[in-house]
């Protein structure tokens, strides 16, 4: 699954320490994710979408050959 | 917002000091229940017992502890945990099993020992959580 989480946490001038504090997970679950190794549970998603002010799908795509 | 992080950031600190705790007096009294017979009550039932028996309801704490801690964990590190206790457990079962037949048919000279096995599930645990530290990061 592609996300667009870094381009995100760039825009807003967040460090992954910063995002992790603020969604309650580790800096390394947040690394994860960017980075692709990681999908995040529907829950930490939807928190994702709700402090990015987004909706799920804006901020993570699906590929089909993943 | 700034009280929760606080909160889950401590909330996990105090789960692993309380896990070290447990750890350590489970540990603690495992040493006293096996040499404490030998050099401190020689070989008295009772308090043999009774330190049997406290080993035991320590290990019960060490194992809500340890439960508590893993809850405590987000959904990453959960995952890689139970990748590790999968393999450790697989190890652990396999392992032993292999070690106990080659004791049954007389292949190793010495006998099979639990501690054995329980170190060989204690190493592989820890390398199951490196490799899992490796792979996410």
């Amino acid at each position: 699954m592609k996300n667009k989480l870094k381009v995100l946490r760039a825009e807003r001038d967040w460090t992954q320490e910063k995002l992790s504090d603020e969604l309650e997970v580790s800096r390394q679950t947040i690394n994860a994710i960017e980075k692709g190794k990681f999908d995040p549970s529907l829950p930490l998603a939807f928190k994702i979408a709700k402090l990015f002010n987004s909706k799920i799908e804006d901020i993570f795509q699906y590929e089909e050959n993943n | 917002m700034q009280k929760t992080k606080k909160d889950w950031n401590h909330k996990n600190k105090k789960n692993t000091i309380n896990l070290a705790f447990w750890t350590i007096s489970w540990t603690a009294s495992m040493a006293l229940s096996t040499f404490g017979r030998i050099f401190i009550w020689h070989d008295n039932m009772t308090l043999s017992i009774a330190a049997i028996l406290i080993n035991l309801l320590i290990g019960i704490g060490m194992i809500l502890a340890n439960i508590r801690f893993i809850k405590g964990l987000d959904e990453l590190q959960q995952k890689i945990q139970l990748e590790a206790m999968s393999i450790a457990l697989g190890v652990g079962v396999i392992g032993g099993l292999f070690y106990s037949q080659l004791d049954q048919a007389n292949i190793i000279t010495s006998n099979a020992e639990i501690s054995h096995l329980v170190i060989l599930i204690a190493l592989t645990y820890m390398v199951g959580i490196f490799i899992g530290r490796v792979r996410y990061k």
